[in-house]
């Protein structure tokens, strides 16, 4: 229940970002999408999968964030029909499929995309600070630019984010997860 | 086995088939790509429009008795882009004179409150449109939004009170469609279009 309530949160903030995402691709991409997909992850957080699922929800969750990372899309997602589809989409397609597959993903598999992740950014943030013409149409080239350097940004802060347990190990135990939640061990492991 | 694998596969295929579709073929990442592409695999068919001109007499959108008409959508105190692609829009103009080719240039201006028939004539001067062969116009505010969208034209107000907007030189054919869409330095590549269509 709380899990749902923290998740209608999450999709009334990105939906109460409209006009920000009008105004900004930051706000768009890295602040409205990444919320509505965490309404999804958030609305999953305690179902479960069989382990014969994990790859089909996990190509599922990849195809939605290829799709939504297309720049055209970006733009079609200002129009109505697009703002309907990216809401829909987002949290169902991307944030519910990849909460459901992570706990089967083994760390190999899990490093590898994380991985991707960083690589990704980094080419998207160099793409969106030099391209030679407007990547999208609905947006400056100034804000272009911006866009290029959160990404590099955030590939920064997920590269350390990522390599302290890699270097200093796990903690314990997450603080704020209740011992006698389903998933507080797959968290930790 | 199969059984197993069989989902996968699946998703995979399914997967790879809407990105497909999403970037027609790996052909279009940006909505520039994609409406240059769907121009060109579905002519649209441009409405009678009639515009103003430097010398507030009326001029046709459409074509007239099978010439080609070129538009660039503009606005006359642009700063960067508007400037150079006039200069190309010029050359465009004199090789086609040259040639002795029956087409007609348009800069229509996005902006019609702003850019009234004296501030039209101001742009024309500064970049030799004499009104004969390359003329400025506008549109009247209210016809502007079809506009904008027949061509999709995206134009977004900047920081410094001017605009940004997709330039391109759009190329309406004889029989009355918009049928193509071009880089405004793509000079060449606009006069072997112009040339090929001409009956």
């Amino acid at each position: 229940m709380r899990m749902i309530c923290l998740a209608l949160l999450a999709f009334a903030e990105a939906v109460a970002l409209r006009d920000a995402a009008v105004a900004s691709p930051v706000q768009h991409v890295l602040v409205q999408m990444p919320l509505l997909v965490l309404a999804g992850v958030v609305a999953a957080w305690n179902l479960k999968a069989p382990r014969s699922w994990a790859v089909p929800l996990l190509l599922a969750a990849l195809t939605t964030f290829l799709f939504w990372m297309l720049p055209r899309n970006v733009d079609w997602a200002l129009s109505p029909a697009g703002e309907a589809a990216k809401y829909i989409t987002l949290p169902l397609l991307l944030g519910v499929p990849l909460r459901l597959s992570w706990p089967w993903l083994g760390p190999i598999l899990r490093g590898f995309l994380k991985a991707n992740a960083l690589s990704m950014l980094g080419v998207l943030g160099f793409l969106y600070t030099h391209a030679p013409v407007r990547i999208c149409n609905s947006y400056l080239v100034s804000a272009q630019q911006d866009l290029g350097f959160a990404f590099l940004y955030l590939a920064a802060a997920l590269a350390c984010l990522w390599a302290i347990p890699v270097l200093f190990g796990h903690p314990r135990r997450l603080r704020w997860a209740a011992p006698d939640t389903p998933n507080a061990e797959l968290e930790v492991k | 086995m199969l059984a197993r694998v069989l989902p996968s596969v699946l998703a995979a295929v399914i997967g790879g088939g809407i990105l497909w579709q999403a970037t027609d073929g790996a052909q279009a990442f940006t909505s520039e790509a994609a409406r240059r592409l769907d121009v060109v695999q579905s002519p649209r068919q441009v409405p009678k429009v009639l515009l103003e001109d430097m010398t507030s007499r009326p001029v046709p959108l459409l074509p007239q008795a099978g010439e080609v008409v070129l538009v660039e959508f503009i606005y006359t105190v642009c700063g960067d882009i508007c400037q150079i692609a006039a200069a190309d829009f010029a050359e465009i103009r004199d090789r086609l004179q040259a040639q002795g080719v029956k087409v007609r240039l348009l800069s229509v201006s996005f902006d019609p409150e702003r850019d009234t028939p004296e501030q039209m004539a101001i742009y024309g001067d500064a970049h030799e449109a004499d009104g004969i062969m390359w003329t400025i116009a506008r549109p009247e505010q209210k016809a502007l939004p079809e506009l904008l969208d027949l061509f999709d034209v995206t134009v977004i107000p900047d920081e410094w009170g001017g605009y940004q907007h997709n330039a391109a030189i759009h190329v309406i054919t004889g029989d009355g469609r918009f049928s193509a869409v071009y880089d405004t330095d793509a000079v060449d590549a606009v006069l072997a279009h112009v040339n090929g269509s001409r009956p």
